[in-house]
């Protein structure tokens, strides 16, 4: 039972990183576009969210305020991201650039400029790029007093976790209320599945998309700053966080583009990635746990397009470029 | 007259009539300078001159004969995947999974260098190794073809997924049964020397396979039936079914060529480039290519020009990193932005912009030019 829990706790905290990569990516494909620069994205944040954390102390000292340091983080990685989309969504709104393309043209670009600041940083502050153990607690600590999280089972099940992990399930659940419940989610919708008709209805088809698109980049480069701020330690290491990018955008199918449906997904991939720690079975090579995620996910990808269940599908309009003039 | 004039919006759009070669290709070059002009600022920004930046970079891959060994080397796989994607996207069938068919291709190529080498003599060998890569690129990409043929599925999507399976799979490989003896050291044998592609002019011989390759890509694309056909689909696939072809079967065998030649990439590469099969063996290119491929207009030669760019910056940018301490990541950044400066610039060869006040210059023109 304990050794359940511990599996469900870890899980959960390695699944935050993702739940934000694949809420803001969510957004961005219910306006049809497929950005395919996640990874990229989440680098950007990843390192401009540890720099933000590592200035801010070294500017303030021992008087650093760990709740203003993770609000720092936070607004970093966003602003970092939100600009890697703004360039995406230039590209592919304004100039009609193809979305596939483009999106992996800021994967490369991304994950250079995240490598390019964490080296950096690393080699101008000495090799090393590290947050005190003092911050690194309001970081990866739960935030709720140790009464709640000694609470035997539920303690550690629902008060354990890190300040993103609660953050991150409020942003998924934000998400799914805009999506399905508001007039503005009906709107973005409708320009995801088309955008001609949204046109004509009198949506502003590229505020739509440029808003969701640039939000929603801002909030998957979150996710990289949590990945570095949690699971990777504080540390810009040189893997940096290769991988989750690519992986939040198989979730985001997996879960078939709902943001609540990211929530247990996020877990399961989670605890996919860390299963080979912990459980180990006579027939399957723990190696291979870590392609499971990609192989649920080409399962799904293939069951939703056979059984052809309308309100399970892509964005109709995912990956194409609406052109005004030429319909 | 006078209410609509004020409803005009300020710029409008309009599709230019065809530009003249001359012309596109100016203000392509034209957005090479400046996306070159954004990357040396940021050669500024970590500290050091940008001119002797670029100068580093251009030394430092063609400079010496080993550097320039390297830079040949960082252009084989780039170019030979950019023409394994081409017909794919003439298609308009996304097929991203380059990365993956590089390494299924490897993969199977491997298999006979590790269990074969010492019962086939060098020729047979090698040859026995490039069909393999070829049928293990081929199948790896026709999985998610047979499913778009038969079902729509979306295959953007799936053969991005593709990817981080077979990834995964070599990794496994490369920790498991194929690790090589003493155990621990999570790395597959370096292979027979019967198993390694000959060298020439100091390079693996892939150079050659993917220049012959060139030529053969144009000429399948212009002048065959079934470089018809795809683009026929690709422009659209109701004409294709009208006219009687058999588009899923189109879609197919297009993709199984494709993987195929990247199959041939992940052989070249393990067998020539690396001696070894590891899960990094496709590194990016599969990506890399796909804009190489783009940017080209998928004209086979001006892939050369674009592959030999990009691999120029790659190994100049490590020069950059040991010489003047710029981290080598820059290469990706300046690839980048290289990249979005030449998605942008295809707008303006497009289309033209009208401005709301110029409009009636605009009209006067027109009736001048009439």
């Amino acid at each position: 039972m304990s050794w359940l829990i511990a599996l469900i706790t870890a899980a959960v905290v390695t699944g935050a990183p993702l739940l934000f990569g694949t809420v803001g990516e969510i957004l961005s494909e219910k306006s049809g576009n497929l950005n395919l620069g996640v990874e990229g994205m989440m680098f950007m944040g990843g390192a401009v969210g540890l720099g933000a954390a590592f200035y801010y102390e070294k500017a303030v000292g021992a008087a650093a305020s760990g709740p203003l340091a993770v609000l720092l983080a936070i607004l970093a990685a966003f602003v970092a991201g939100a600009l890697g989309a703004l360039i995406y969504a230039f590209l592919t709104i304004t100039l009609r650039a193809n979305q596939n393309v483009t999106g992996l043209a800021l994967a490369i670009f991304g994950t250079g400029v995240g490598q390019y600041i964490g080296e950096l940083m690393r080699v101008k502050e000495g090799g090393f790029v590290a947050v005190s153990n003092e911050l690194k607690t309001y970081f990866q600590n739960s935030p709720f007093p140790k009464a709640l999280q000694d609470i035997p089972v539920v303690g550690g099940l629902v008060f354990s976790y890190n300040v993103f992990v609660y953050l991150g399930i409020i942003v998924a659940v934000l998400m799914g209320l805009y999506l399905n419940r508001t007039r503005s989610g009906l709107y973005l919708r409708a320009v995801g599945e088309s955008p001609a008709t949204a046109d004509a209805a009198g949506i502003n088809v590229g505020r739509y998309k440029y808003l969701s698109t640039i939000i929603g980049g801002g909030i998957s480069a979150v996710g990289g700053m949590v990945y570095i701020m949690t699971t990777a330690g504080c540390v810009w290491n040189h893997e940096g966080l290769s991988g989750e990018g690519w992986l939040a955008v198989a979730l985001v199918i997996f879960c078939l583009w709902s943001p609540y449906r990211a929530l247990w997904g996020s877990v399961l991939f989670g605890g996919l990635m860390i299963l080979y720690l912990r459980l180990v079975l006579p027939f399957f090579p723990t190696q291979l746990y870590k392609i499971l995620p990609y192989v649920v996910t080409v399962i799904v990808l293939i069951l939703t397009s056979m059984r052809n269940n309308r309100e399970k599908q892509p964005p109709a309009s995912l990956g194409l470029a609406y052109f005004r003039e030429e319909r | 007259m006078h209410t609509s004039e004020h409803k005009t919006p300020l710029i409008r759009l309009a599709k230019r009539e065809q530009m003249s070669p001359a012309a596109q290709w100016g203000i392509r070059i034209a957005a090479i300078l400046l996306a070159l002009v954004v990357g040396g600022l940021v050669i500024a920004i970590s500290g050091s001159n940008p001119i002797a930046g670029y100068k580093t970079i251009v030394v430092g891959s063609l400079g010496k004969t080993s550097a320039f060994r390297q830079t040949v080397k960082n252009f084989i796989p780039l170019l030979g995947t950019a023409l394994a994607i081409a017909p794919c996207f003439k298609m308009r069938f996304w097929n991203i999974g380059a990365e993956g068919q590089i390494t299924a291709g490897a993969m199977c190529a491997t298999y006979f260098a590790l269990f074969w080498a010492d019962q086939l003599p060098k020729v047979p060998l090698l040859l026995v190794m490039f069909v393999a890569g070829a049928i293990g690129g081929g199948l790896w990409a026709l999985i998610p073809a047979f499913f778009k043929a038969k079902w729509g599925t979306n295959e953007t999507l799936f053969t991005l997924m593709m990817n981080y399976i077979i990834i995964g799979f070599v990794k496994y490989l490369q920790g498991g049964p194929w690790e090589k003896m003493p155990r621990g050291s999570q790395q597959i044998a370096q292979f027979d020397s019967n198993a390694c592609l000959p060298k020439v002019g100091g390079v693996y011989c892939g150079w050659i396979i993917v220049l012959i390759l060139v030529f053969l890509m144009f000429w399948y694309m212009k002048y065959t039936k079934q470089g018809y056909e795809i683009a026929v689909v690709g422009e659209s696939e109701n004409t294709a079914r009208y006219a009687g072809m058999n588009v899923p079967f189109i879609i197919m065998r297009t993709m199984f060529i494709s993987g195929a030649i990247s199959g041939v990439v992940g052989f070249m590469l393990a067998s020539g480039a690396n001696n070894t099969l590891y899960d990094g063996v496709a590194a990016g290119v599969g990506f890399t290519a796909i804009t190489v491929a783009w940017l080209a207009q998928l004209n086979p030669f001006a892939m050369v020009g674009i592959s030999a760019i990009l691999a120029i910056l790659e190994k100049g940018a490590d020069s950059l990193q040991t010489e003047m301490q710029v981290p080598a990541s820059i290469s990706d950044i300046i690839t980048g932005v290289l990249l979005f400066f030449m998605l942008g610039c295809e707008f303006f060869i497009n289309y033209r912009l009208i401005f709301a006040g110029s409009g009636k210059k605009q009209e006067n023109k027109k009736e001048v030019g009439a």
